[in-house]
């Protein structure tokens, strides 16, 4: 992966270009196109497993496993004991970052979670599929695990289910469970933040797919609150939404104890504007 | 599901109060060997509870694998040990990492409530009239 790692917003709108240059349609045989530098690093989607009710890998999974690829030089270096993914949905995404973390070998080792029963299976294939073991728990969120892993996990990835739907539609077996979201897509996303927030090690990071129509910047200020940094790895733009990935990480000065304006020097001092975040985010707010 | 993610779970079921260790009944086990990372065995042995893992090891088939109290680090990480079939840390890495149970149950130890565990997956979905509130 070529994108530079601190350089987030080049990084960012490279990515705006390549993409907007390419339709969804399209996006299957792009990433075989792309497969020189990619499939060493990703799962193949030949060998991703299948079932009617489970979420495919689509252009969010594409977008969160390219995230996890630019920051693939801080993954190493963070040398992760357990990553965990919520809602593994085919195991496109843990497959991929067992792959590209594989030179990290047996120090690393893999979680994944969904409430779909059909899902756990499907991901349970995908990973022997590519002789990759990860433990595999048909749970809701993290339930069961949150005593005793806490402060545990180094790395965790998320796609959740995103999409604005009516209430009633959450907790819907099957497939309408991979992106019922409830109001503004938030209802799964607000359980799965502070159950991620007790997992996480102290130097754990958190990544996770949101939609413009979920307030990313607000969800950014929430973590804010509780003492994580934030950062947009990517933005991508599709003929349905505009997806983002987000990078949380546990900063001491974030949260209650630094006031926005108490950091950074200059009149636009906030948390938010040390990073590349704001200027990037009012840029291509207006444009949706 | 490996005997590392067994330590890790506990029942969350509404009135239970630690649902902690879980019970583990197999029906089938195997064991996939993969390298061993001292490292990694140094950062989770201070988490584990070793209790539930022996209990779990003998379980699963294997009673003889880990000692009922845990050895010490100076035990486990000595000079060496890693290339020694029987040492500490050999087992520590057998029960942990290569043991996979594929069928079988855990059972909550306080309110027996059963999740089966099928083609190696632990199922902790609560009925709707289980969950907290
Ligand atoms: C958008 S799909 C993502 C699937 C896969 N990770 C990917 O990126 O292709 C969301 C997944 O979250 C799962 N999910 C929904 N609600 C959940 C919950 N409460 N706990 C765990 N998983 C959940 C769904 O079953 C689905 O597989």
């Amino acid at each position: 992966m070529s994108a530079g790692d601190s350089a987030a917003v080049s990084a960012v709108e490279g990515k705006l270009a390549e993409v907007s240059t390419n339709s969804d349609l399209k996006s299957l045989p792009k990433r075989g196109k792309a497969a020189s530098g990619r499939t060493l690093n990703t799962a193949q989607i030949q060998l991703v497993a299948r079932h009617p009710e489970v979420y495919e890998p689509c252009d969010d999974s594409f977008a969160l496993v390219d995230a996890l690829l630019s920051d693939k030089a801080q993954l190493l270096a963070l040398q992760p004991s357990l990553c965990l993914e919520v809602g593994c949905g085919s195991g496109y995404v843990v497959t991929s970052l067992a792959i590209m973390l594989r030179q990290l070998g047996s120090g690393t080792h893999y979680l994944a979670t969904d409430i779909n029963q059909h899902a756990v299976e499907t991901t349970q294939a995908t990973l022997e599929a590519h002789g990759i073991h990860a433990d595999v728990i048909a749970t809701d969120i993290v339930s069961g695990l949150e005593k005793r892993l806490a402060g545990m996990v180094d790395v965790v990835v998320v796609n959740p289910p995103y999409v604005p739907t009516p209430e009633e539609e959450i907790g819907i077996k099957g497939i309408a469970s991979s992106w019922a979201g409830g109001l503004n897509g938030r209802q799964v996303i607000d359980r799965i933040l502070p159950a991620v927030r007790e997992l996480l090690s102290e130097r754990g990071c958190m990544y996770m797919i949101a939609l413009e129509d979920n307030d990313p910047l607000g969800i950014c200020h929430l973590m804010n609150e509780k003492g994580y940094a934030s950062r947009v790895l990517l933005k991508r733009c599709t003929e349905e939404e505009s997806l983002y990935v987000l990078k949380f990480w546990q900063d001491p000065t974030a949260g209650s104890s630094a006031s926005p304006s108490a950091k950074s020097p200059g009149s636009e001092s906030s948390w938010i504007s040390q990073l590349p975040f704001r200027s990037f985010w009012q840029k291509n707010n207006s444009s949706s | 599901m490996r005997l590392l993610t067994h330590n890790f779970l506990a029942s969350n079921m509404k009135g239970v109060s630690t649902g902690y260790p879980l019970g583990l009944e197999v029906v089938k086990s195997t064991i996939k060997e993969v390298e061993l990372n001292a490292d990694f065995l140094r950062g989770i042995l201070p988490k584990l509870d070793w209790r539930a893992l022996a209990a779990a090891t003998s379980a699963a088939g294997y009673p003889d694998l880990l000692p009922a109290e845990q050895p010490s680090e100076a035990e486990f990480f000595a000079e060496g040990a890693a290339e020694f079939e029987d040492s500490p840390i050999r087992r520590l890495h057998r029960a942990l990492l290569e043991i996979h149970i594929d069928e079988g149950t855990l059972v909550c130890p306080e309110s027996g409530r059963t999740f089966p565990i099928q083609k190696g997956v632990p199922n902790m979905i609560l009925h709707e009239d289980e969950v907290r509130a």
